[in-house]
């Protein structure tokens, strides 16, 4: 037996272990991706979600650049959470919509007041028609739209500050 | 106290095993390389680590809440059989059984091998406690399975319902010894190894540890197989998941090194691939353990994971399998070849038996990694199912039953005698039988058709060593061989008539209504509810008639409080010509019932074939260790 033979086993152990701490090095991932990606965004219209904001509607969503929308309630802690980081991807410039799901106005007003507004339009929606025709199955979710109205990215849960980043990279693949 | 005590069990068995490594390193000089010394400290390795495994059983048994493991996977209103199985039915009382098995094998060897010499059992009892360091390190910091809760909880999570069966207190056991047991073979390698004493004896001392781990093996992989055909309520024997194949991986590395260290032990052939298949084989068993436990690939088995146990496994497993390849690397190259051969022998047909099993072993080994690498390199989600080994191993397993016709019949070294008179019962056989499918059966595949030719083949051919000889004159071993190839024929023969014939109904019925499945006429009574001990159930009753025959099978859908959690109890009727298998399904609308059933032709012919390879083993061990034992109080008596 040659020498390189002898040393053959011990070279396909060295390729497996090298491969599976690859693997275990490397996490799994988990995140399930929506189906509504490339989808256009269903029709709608929505009534202003208080006194002192606009409207919202699909065609308000296609204006040529890529904006966020994200769905949310006053009742909904994790929305709470997820206030401050929706004021900074307002603050880097992402222009963000808002769909206010099953609520009342005060509450909303309420609820802008207290934790900020970084929203240019905030549509009520309080049947939850327009949500589940998103595909959006709880609150908070975010979509990221492209310019003609298409959604390229859906987060569901709220943002938490690890994902600013990766929101504000899929906002600017979007453009 | 008793978690405390078994703690320090298990300390002091790690503390035993690192003094039996550093003994065997000739740390304490020459007296301390007595093998007198090294055979008490593994004995007392062994037994620390039983009496650890035994306080865990005694904490279940107990239900002792302020045990955190035990709050976590028992309840005091279980049957006392679950609680006691239930020890193991968890990642880190499973491992401690491991553990434990891999020091008793130790102690066994250090027990009863009498035919190594001492330096080399010296070195063999050295790698068994360096194997058992490690993987009592990896209880110690990473499974520790008596850790306290505080503060206790009234009463335990409970255990999964699955695992509350019968199979759970026979299945791991048997499992375990088979392939933790294959450490002896491992350590023995690599003892022969350190000594430069790699030859018939070597083979003839391995002989009996492999078969013994062989048997263990094979009984655990049966019992397992028919506990998930009962259990799961899917009516599949065998799924290609990846803890199967991490059984079935060191099984058939073990099944080749049965048959090599024979040519070895009898012959002196086949030197440095009986070492590598004996390394491999226990190698196999650390990988499985590395499959499971870290959770890289998912499967029905997967216990809670964590990446670090998975890292620490990892690490265990590359420290010993590359140190063992290493010396193979570096040793083999002194190791003198055997006697020469023809390859129309006995020799010439274990070799193709080898090659067959390797091959086999290489192809479920990619299989099972597969969706790991096309995950890596293409980022798509895939599982290789039963459709690639089917496809890829059976045709190969069948075209190594097929030698098994003829390789038995073989001589040893050379054969020069006319062949076909020896080779014509198993091959007539097996020709008549593929006639006959075609005429009685010509719609069924050719992998089942093949199956059942080349089993029927078999039952005359496993047989044919017995003709000729004087039965009482017969070596046992020769009975076990004669046993385990007629067992492989009775299994082959139920799995191609269980893939060939099998008749399946899934139907949404109402009480009164009949369904027809096979030869068999079923009418569902009712569903009621039934009580057990710790869960509620609602049972069907289906009256099934077949001729004159008449069953009730009564199949449940059960609840279970603790953990919350709904199964399917199958109800099987078993015939001696087949199975009727039924499940209750959920209920659908207007007193509709989802019904599945089976009737499964001849299909206990599979579990029957495996206990039948398992006891064929046992003869073979019984025979080997009554013969030896025979020829050394014959030595003994000559210098008396």
């Amino acid at each position: 037996m040659s020498r390189a033979v002898r040393f053959i086993p011990l070279a396909v152990l060295l390729l497996f272990v090298g491969f599976v701490a690859w693997r275990l090095a490397v996490p799994n991932d988990e995140k399930i991706h929506s189906r509504l990606t490339g989808q256009p965004v269903p029709a709608f219209s929505l009534e202003p979600a208080t006194g002192e904001v606009s409207a919202l509607s699909s065609t308000d969503l296609a204006s040529g650049q890529p904006r966020l929308l994200n769905v949310f309630a006053s009742w909904c802690v994790p929305c709470i959470a997820e206030a401050p980081l929706l004021a900074e991807l307002e603050r880097q410039g992402v222009p963000i919509d808002a769909i206010a799901v099953r609520d009342r106005p005060e509450d909303v007003a309420a609820f802008l007041a207290k934790h900020g507004n970084p929203f240019e339009r905030v549509g009520s929606d309080p049947e939850s028609q327009v949500q589940l025709a998103l595909g959006s199955s709880g609150v908070p979710e975010t979509f990221v739209v492209d310019g003609k109205g298409i959604i390229r990215y859906q987060h569901m849960g709220p943002i938490e500050s690890g994902d600013v980043a990766l929101i504000r990279r899929e906002w600017e693949r979007a453009r | 106290m008793i978690a405390e005590a078994g703690l320090a069990a298990l300390w002091l068995a790690a503390a035993l095993a690192a003094l039996q490594l550093a003994l065997a390193l000739g740390a304490g000089g020459d007296q301390g390389r007595a093998i007198a010394t090294v055979r008490a400290v593994a004995i007392g390795q062994g037994l620390l680590t039983a009496i650890a495994f035994a306080a865990l059983i005694a904490l279940f048994l107990r239900s002792d809440m302020s045990v955190l493991l035990v709050a976590e996977n028992s309840h005091s209103q279980k049957p006392w059989i679950y609680k006691f199985a239930g020890a193991w039915g968890n990642h880190e009382g499973s491992m401690l059984l491991w553990v434990m098995v891999l020091a008793l094998a130790g102690a066994v060897l250090a027990l009863l091998e009498r035919r190594l010499d001492e330096r080399t059992l010296g070195a063999s009892l050295g790698a068994q406690a360096a194997l058992a360091l490690g993987f009592f390190a990896f209880l110690l910091m990473a499974s520790n399975p008596f850790e306290r809760l505080n503060p206790a909880p009234l009463d335990g999570r409970g255990l999964n319902p699955l695992l509350q069966d019968p199979g759970l207190a026979f299945h791991p056991p048997t499992l375990y010894l088979g392939y933790v047991g294959l450490s002896v073979a491992f350590s023995i390698a690599v003892g022969g190894l350190v000594r430069r004493e790699v030859g018939p004896a070597i083979a003839r001392a391995m002989r009996p540890w492999v078969l013994a781990a062989w048997i263990m093996l094979t009984l655990g992989i049966t019992a397992g197989s028919y506990w998930a055909y009962y259990e799961l309520g899917w009516g599949g024997w065998w799924f290609w998941d990846p803890v199967e194949n991490a059984s079935l991986m060191p099984w058939l590395a073990a099944t080749a090194l049965l048959h090599s260290v024979n040519v070895l032990a009898a012959r002196g052939g086949l030197r440095a691939w009986t070492m590598m298949l004996a390394l491999v084989a226990f190698s196999m068993s650390m990988v499985g353990t590395f499959l499971v436990r870290s959770g890289i690939l998912t499967s029905v088995h997967a216990f809670a994971v964590d990446p670090t146990r998975g890292s620490f496994i990892l690490a265990l497993l590359t420290l010993y399998i590359g140190g063992a390849l290493t010396l193979f690397a570096l040793r083999i190259a002194d190791v003198k070849e055997g006697a020469p051969f023809d390859p129309v022998s006995r020799e010439g047909g274990l070799v193709a038996n080898n090659l067959f099993l390797s091959v086999i072993l290489g192809i479920v080994f990619v299989g099972t990694l597969y969706p790991l690498i096309a995950e890596a390199l293409s980022g798509e989600k895939l599982s290789v199912g039963p459709p690639y080994f089917n496809s890829v191993a059976s045709p190969l397993a069948l075209i190594l039953a097929a030698l098994m016709l003829i390789a038995p019949q073989l001589r040893w070294r050379r054969d020069s005698m006319p062949l076909m008179p020896r080779l014509a019962p198993g091959l007539g056989v097996a020709l008549v039988a593929l006639v006959a499918s075609f005429i009685l059966a010509p719609g069924i595949g050719w992998l089942p058709r093949f199956g059942l030719a080349i089993g029927s083949g078999l039952l005359p051919a496993s047989l044919q060593p017995l003709l000729g000889r004087s039965f009482r004159r017969t070596p046992l071993a020769v009975w076990g061989m004669a046993l385990a190839h007629l067992g492989v024929a009775v299994a082959i023969l139920g799995m191609a008539s269980d893939s060939a014939f099998t008749k399946e109904k899934l139907v949404a019925a109402r009480p009164g209504e009949t369904v027809h499945v096979g030869p068999w006429l079923v009418e569902f009574r009712d569903v009621r509810p039934a009580v057990g001990p710790n869960w509620t159930a609602l049972e069907a009753e289906l009256r099934a008639s077949r001729g004159s025959g008449v069953t009730v099978l009564k199949p449940q859908s059960r609840f279970f409080a603790e953990p919350p959690t709904t199964t399917n109890e199958a109800a099987i009727d078993t015939s001696w010509n087949g199975q009727l298998y039924a499940v209750l399904g959920e209920r659908g609308e207007q007193g509709h019932w989802q019904l599945r059933l089976w009737w499964k032709p001849f299909v206990t012919l599979i579990w029957l074939g495996g206990i039948l390879i398992g006891l064929g083993g046992l003869l073979a061990l019984v025979g080997r260790l009554v013969r030896e034992r025979r020829q050394r109080r014959n030595v003994e008596e000559a210098f008396a």
